[in-house]
Parts: C-alpha cells; sequence; structure tokens
C-alpha cells in the first residue's frame, strides 16, 4: 500500500515538473521521475510472496533501457539547442530537420 | 380516327415546332426565319378552312389521378375556326409585313421564333376545348406579348412597358383562375361542352361569380377599364406586334372567350350587366383620350381599346354574334391601320404626327391603305365597319338607350379622332426633318389585303351570323342614318380641329392636357395601387426577409465563428500547454472508467 502511495507522489511530482517546468532540463528530469514512479510500482508489485509471476520486474528493467535511450536522446537534443542558445520549452515553435 | 380528325391539332403543333426550329437557330437561320415562321399561320388558315364546313372535335386523357380525370382537346365548331382563320390571316400580313418593317433588325430570328410560338398559343387558346388548355394558351399569349412589347429589351421604357402589361393582365389571370376554380368545383369538370351543359342548373350565385370572375380576365386580356392603362404603353413593341398582339388577336381573346362561355353568361345577369358599363365607359372614355394623343400609334391603342369597348358592350346586352361580327371587321381595318402605320413609321422615321404631315404625295399607297382602315374605323358605308359597329350600336340601343346613346357619341368622337390623325399624317404641308419613301412591296401586299377585308368584310355579316347559328340583325336605317350623319360630323370636326401644335386649340389646353394623360387612370392606379403595393413589398422585405431570414442565416453563421474563435484558443502552438491537456483527458477518462466499472 505504502508503494503504490508512493509511486502515485512520484508520477504526480514528474507530471507536475513536466508541465510546470519551463527548463527543458528539469522537464527531461521529470520525465524521468515519472518513469521512476511506474517502474517501481512494477517492482513491487511482482515482489516475490506477492505474485507469483515475475513479468514485472522483466517490465521494469524494459522502462529502465527505455528511459535510458530516451535519456540519451533528449539530453543529444538538449546539447545541440544549448549550442544554439535555446534552452527553455516556449522557444521550441516548430521542429525541423 | 382519321388523319383529317387529327389534323386540328397541327394548327398548334406546327408553329410551336418552328418557334422550337427558329429559337435553336438564332444565329443560323437570318432572312429565311420569316419565310419558315410563316408556314405556321398558313397551316392555321389551312386547318381553319377545311373545318368551316363541319365542326369536329378530339380529346385525349391527359392527367389521371384517382377518379379525376384531366382531358385535354380541341373543339373546331363555328365561333373557334372564324377566330382561327382571323388569327391565321392577321398573323401571315404581319409576318410577310415584318420582312420589310425588322429587316436588319437586330433579333430578326428571335422576333419571328416569338412570333411563331404567339401563333400556336393563340391557335390553343382558340381552339381549346377545355378551360385548362384554353388557359394554358391564354398565358401563353400573355408570355408572348410581354417578350415582343419588350423585344428591345435594353431600351428602358420598352423594358418597364412590359412588365406593366404582365402585371395589369396578371390580375384579370387570377381572376379567370378563380373562376375556373369555381367553375370545378361546382361542376366537377373543365370540358368547355360539360361545363355549359350544366350552366344552367348552376346556383345563381355560383353562375354570378364564376361569369364575373370570367369576365374579369377578359377585362384584363382586353384592356377595358380600369385595367385598360397596359395598352397604350405596350405600344413601345414592333408596330407589327401591335398589328397581331394588340390590336387584331390577343386582346380580342376576351371577347372571344366571353362569347365561348356564352351559356354561362347567359344564367348571370350581374355579369351581363358589369360588361355592358365596363364596356360603354371604355368605349366612350378611350374615344376621348384618342382624340388628343400625338403619337400615330398611340391614337391607334386608345382607339383599339375603344373598339373593344364597343364588342363589351354588344356582350353586355346579349349579342355576343355581333359582339364576334365586329371582332372580325375590328381585326382587320385595325391591322391594316397599324401595318400602315408601321409603313409610315418605316417611310418618315418618327411616331410624331407633329412631324409627318403631306405623306400622301410620297407614300400614295400606304395613304390609300390607311384610308380605307380608317373610312372602316369610323363606320363610314359600305365599309366593313359601318355593318358591324352599326349592329353593335341597334343592338345595345335596343336593351340599354343610355348605353346605345353614349356609343353614339363614342362613334363620332371614333370618326374624329380618325380624320384628325389622318390629317396630321397624310395631308398639309410636310413637317418631316428627312425625306418620306414608300414602303417595299412586301409591306405593301400584306396592306392590300386586309385593305379588301376592311372594306368588304361588311358583306360577311349575314353569313357569319348564320355561321354562329344566328339571324342578322336586319340594317335599321334611322339608326344607320343617325350613326353615319353623326360621324361625318365627327370626321368634319376632327379635321378642321387638327393642328400640328402640341395642344390642338388653346382654349382647351387643360382639357387636352387631362385627356392626353388618359384622364389621370394611371395616375390614379400608381397613387392608390402601384405605391401601396411597393410600400407592402418593401415592408414585407425588411420584416420578413431581412429581419427574420436573413437575422435567423446571418445569427447561425455569427455563432459558428464565435464558437470556432473559442476553440482556436486551445490550439496556442505550446507543447506543454498540450501535454497538460492529454493529462487532463487521461485523468477523466480513467476516473469515468473506474466510475463506470465500480
Amino acid at each position: 500500500m505504502n508503494t503504490l502511495v508512493l509511486s502515485c507522489a512520484l508520477v504526480a511530482a514528474g507530471l507536475y515538473g513536466v508541465l510546470t517546468r519551463r527548463d527543458l532540463v528539469a522537464v527531461l528530469a521529470s520525465i524521468e521521475v515519472m518513469l521512476g514512479g511506474a517502474s517501481l510500482l512494477l517492482v513491487a508489485y511482482a515482489a516475490p510472496g506477492v505474485a507469483t509471476a515475475a513479468a514485472g520486474q522483466g517490465y521494469a528493467l524494459l522502462v529502465l533501457a527505455v528511459g535510458a535511450a530516451e535519456a540519451a536522446v533528449g539530453i543529444a537534443l538538449l546539447v545541440s539547442l544549448i549550442r544554439r542558445g535555446r534552452t527553455r520549452s516556449e522557444d521550441i515553435t516548430e521542429v525541423r530537420g | 380516327m382519321s388523319v383529317l380528325h387529327e389534323m386540328p391539332y397541327l394548327a398548334v403543333l406546327v408553329p410551336l415546332a418552328l418557334a422550337v426550329v427558329l429559337a435553336a437557330g438564332v444565329r443560323f437561320w437570318g432572312n429565311a426565319a420569316a419565310w419558315i415562321a410563316l408556314l405556321g399561320p398558313l397551316t392555321g388558315l389551312a386547318v381553319g378552312i377545311a373545318s368551316i364546313g363541319g365542326g369536329t372535335a378530339g380529346t385525349f386523357t391527359w392527367i389521371r389521378v384517382g377518379q379525376t380525370v384531366l382531358r385535354l382537346g380541341y373543339d373546331a365548331n363555328a365561333l373557334t375556326v372564324v377566330m382561327l382563320l382571323v388569327v391565321g390571316v392577321v398573323a401571315s400580313c404581319v409576318m410577310v409585313f415584318s420582312i420589310g418593317y425588322m429587316h436588319g433588325e437586330k433579333g430578326y430570328v428571335r422576333y419571328y421564333a416569338l412570333l411563331s410560338l404567339f401563333t400556336a398559343a393563340m391557335a390553343a387558346l382558340v381552339l381549346a376545348a377545355d378551360l385548362v388548355s384554353l388557359f394554358v394558351g391564354w398565358e401563353l399569349v400573355g408570355a408572348c406579348s410581354f417578350l415582343l412589347i419588350g423585344f428591345w429589351y435594353a431600351k428602358p421604357s420598352a423594358a418597364e412597358a412590359a412588365r406593366k402589361a404582365f402585371m395589369v393582365t396578371r390580375i384579370g389571370d387570377a381572376a379567370m383562375l378563380l373562376g375556373m376554380a369555381v367553375l370545378w368545383n361546382a361542376t366537377g369538370t373543365l370540358e368547355l361542352s360539360a361545363v355549359l351543359g350544366k350552366a344552367a342548373t348552376l346556383a345563381p350565385g355560383v353562375a354570378t361569380a364564376a361569369a364575373i370572375c370570367v369576365l374579369l380576365g377578359a377585362v384584363g386580356k382586353s384592356a377595358q377599364f380600369p385595367l385598360h392603362i397596359w395598352l397604350p404603353d405596350a405600344m413601345e413593341g414592333p408596330t407589327p406586334v401591335s398589328a397581331l398582339i394588340h390590336a387584331a388577336t390577343m386582346v380580342a381573346a376576351g371577347v372571344f372567350l366571353i362569347a365561348r362561355v356564352w351559356p354561362l353568361f347567359e344564367v348571370a345577369p350581374a355579369a351581363r350587366g358589369l360588361a355592358l358599363t365596363l364596356g360603354t365607359i371604355t368605349a366612350l372614355g378611350a374615344a376621348t383620350v384618342a382624340l388628343a394623343q400625338r403619337d400615330i400609334k398611340k391614337v391607334l391603342a386608345w382607339s383599339t381599346i375603344s373598339q373593344l369597348g364597343f364588342m363589351f358592350a354588344a356582350l353586355g346586352v346579349g349579342a355576343w354574334p355581333v359582339a364576334i361580327f365586329h371582332l372580325v371587321t375590328h381585326a382587320a381595318f385595325k391591322a391594316l391601320l397599324f401595318l400602315s402605320a408601321g409603313s409610315v413609321i418605316h417611310g418618315s422615321g418618327t411616331q410624331d404626327l407633329a412631324e409627318m404631315g403631306g405623306l400622301a404625295k410620297k407614300m400614295p399607297l400606304t395613304a390609300a391603305c390607311w384610308i380605307a382602315g380608317v373610312v372602316s374605323l369610323a363606320g363610314i358605308p359600305p365599309a366593313a365597319g359601318f355593318f358591324s359597329k352599326d349592329e353593335v350600336v341597334a343592338s345595345v340601343l335596343h336593351a340599354a338607350p343610355w348605353a346605345g346613346v353614349a356609343l353614339f357619341a363614342a362613334s363620332a368622337l371614333t370618326a374624329a379622332y380618325a380624320a384628325r390623325a389622318t390629317r396630321l399624317a397624310f395631308f398639309g404641308e410636310p413637317r418631316g426633318a428627312k425625306p418620306a419613301h414608300e414602303s417595299p412591296w412586301t409591306m405593301i401586299a400584306p396592306l392590300a389585303l386586309l385593305a379588301v377585308g376592311a372594306l368588304g368584310l361588311g358583306f360577311a355579316g349575314a353569313p357569319l351570323a348564320a355561321l354562329l347559328g344566328h339571324e342578322a340583325e336586319p340594317l335599321s336605317v334611322p339608326i344607320a342614318a343617325t350613326a353615319v350623319s353623326l360621324a361625318l360630323v365627327g370626321a368634319f370636326l376632327g379635321w378642321r380641329s387638327a393642328r400640328p401644335e402640341a395642344s390642338a386649340d388653346p382654349r382647351f389646353a387643360a382639357l387636352t392636357r387631362a385627356a392626353y394623360s388618359g384622364w389621370g387612370v394611371d395616375a390614379f392606379a400608381d397613387r392608390f395601387v402601384v405605391r401601396p403595393a411597393t410600400a407592402l413589398a418593401r415592408m414585407a422585405d425588411a420584416m420578413g426577409d431581412r429581419l427574420a431570414i436573413d437575422g435567423l442565416a446571418e445569427g447561425v453563421a455569427t455563432m459558428a465563428s464565435r464558437v470556432g474563435g473559442l476553440l482556436a484558443e486551445i490550439q496556442s502552438g505550446d507543447g506543454q500547454w498540450y501535454a497538460a491537456l492529454m493529462a487532463t483527458g487521461v485523468v477523466v477518462l480513467a476516473a469515468a472508467a473506474v466510475w463506470l466499472v465500480r
């Protein structure tokens, strides 16, 4: 029960950050917080003695991998933007190759 | 069904087909149009001549709705054949005359297409065996009249005159439709033979209502007081059109219609009285107006109104064969006069009597034909007009002395305005700006033919009456002598008082002005009918159209645009705003799912 509350709190806090922060680095970090919250729930409910199958732990690992990939791409984009001197969300009005 | 039996349909179908053919090749036919169109009235003439002996009739089922069957057909009886012959002769003459008159005119083929359509419509009206096809012909001749008055449609006065003619006759047409509804309601059929067979059994009120409605239709078409105001304006059309439509055939259709449904008027004395009153007022009033006109065509237009008044008066006293006799002679001499006027206008280049004068020397043939027409119009023996007008006056005097006296006065005035117009146009010193010339033979030949009719048709009175199944009125010597001496006095005074200046006589300037304007009937109608109707229409436009309908339509449009504006605010282009909306959506959907699954 406690883990459920904690994970919900983490997702909510991450969402709040995504929606309110104007700094793209902070937005990216907030997304990581949301992913952490979701992963925590998967792990908690797949713990031995709680569930018979361990699929949830596998999913958690998958989420970590996707998160790492997302962070890598995101940070690469951010670095590129920072080089152009634009790091705030309202700076991005169009995406063109 | 023999071929001969079906033949009368050709009188309608041939000119109709020719009109379509001509209209289809407006740029193609050129000068051949006249000769193509001429086949139409010639077919009508052939049918008329072939049908003189024995009357034929035929019908076919047009519409069948449940128990109700609507049959259309033709009825070639004595009356309709006489009328068909009149239409055929006059239409042929007018078409030949127009070759010269309309030569080189823009819209030459269109002109002949319309004349053909008119011939078809008139034949349909005349031959109709039922009120439905009669009404179709009736409306079609009205439409052709509209299109031909407005033939020079780029001229504002012609377009205006065409509209006026259409609107004013519409009043009568509406009444006639109402009369047809009354008859349908009372008898359950619109076939003329059936309706007229049942006329004697109709309730007096019903018969009177139906007869008055039909009479109003005839009053509109035949330009009788107070619906006469369209005919003088209709002179904006080409002169041969005035001869055909607005003198000889279409305007006489009202007289024909009443004669055609005579059994109905037999049982409706009130309608007969109304016809007598309106006819007498028109005959006398229009004759005084004709005396003051300056335009040669306007003189003839008012003269036509006046002569139609004579016919209505004859109808009013029950002498319908006499009215038809006068219709026939009038068709001859008035068509002759109009075509002569057309020849004069063609030769001298003006319609204004003040700018003519002395044309008898330059245009001797035209002048001779005009004088033949005038003699007939004025009722000088032995011309045709003398016989028919004498019969009209005699029968009216017999039944209603007051009206007879009025018609005597109208006869004298007729001779006066005829003499005045003749002197102004053909005698005295030439006043025209350019030299006049005689017209080509295509214009003179129809005049000569009509002149023979105008002078000689008077002797057709007895055979015509016999054909219509009536005794010819014997010539009453005292009445004839009175009429002729009145006509001679009138002609003398008209000749004496003819002056080319604007006003006939300075002493009567105000009177002349009043007569010139048609005694103010037009102004009265404008003040009390046209303007209130226009105001009503404006109000309906403002209240109904602009406020209610436009308001509704524009309100819907404004609402859609406002809602769109509100929704457009959401599309801000801010990624975080979209994310927030998406998150809200997810929460709402999740909550809904939880609440539903509960």
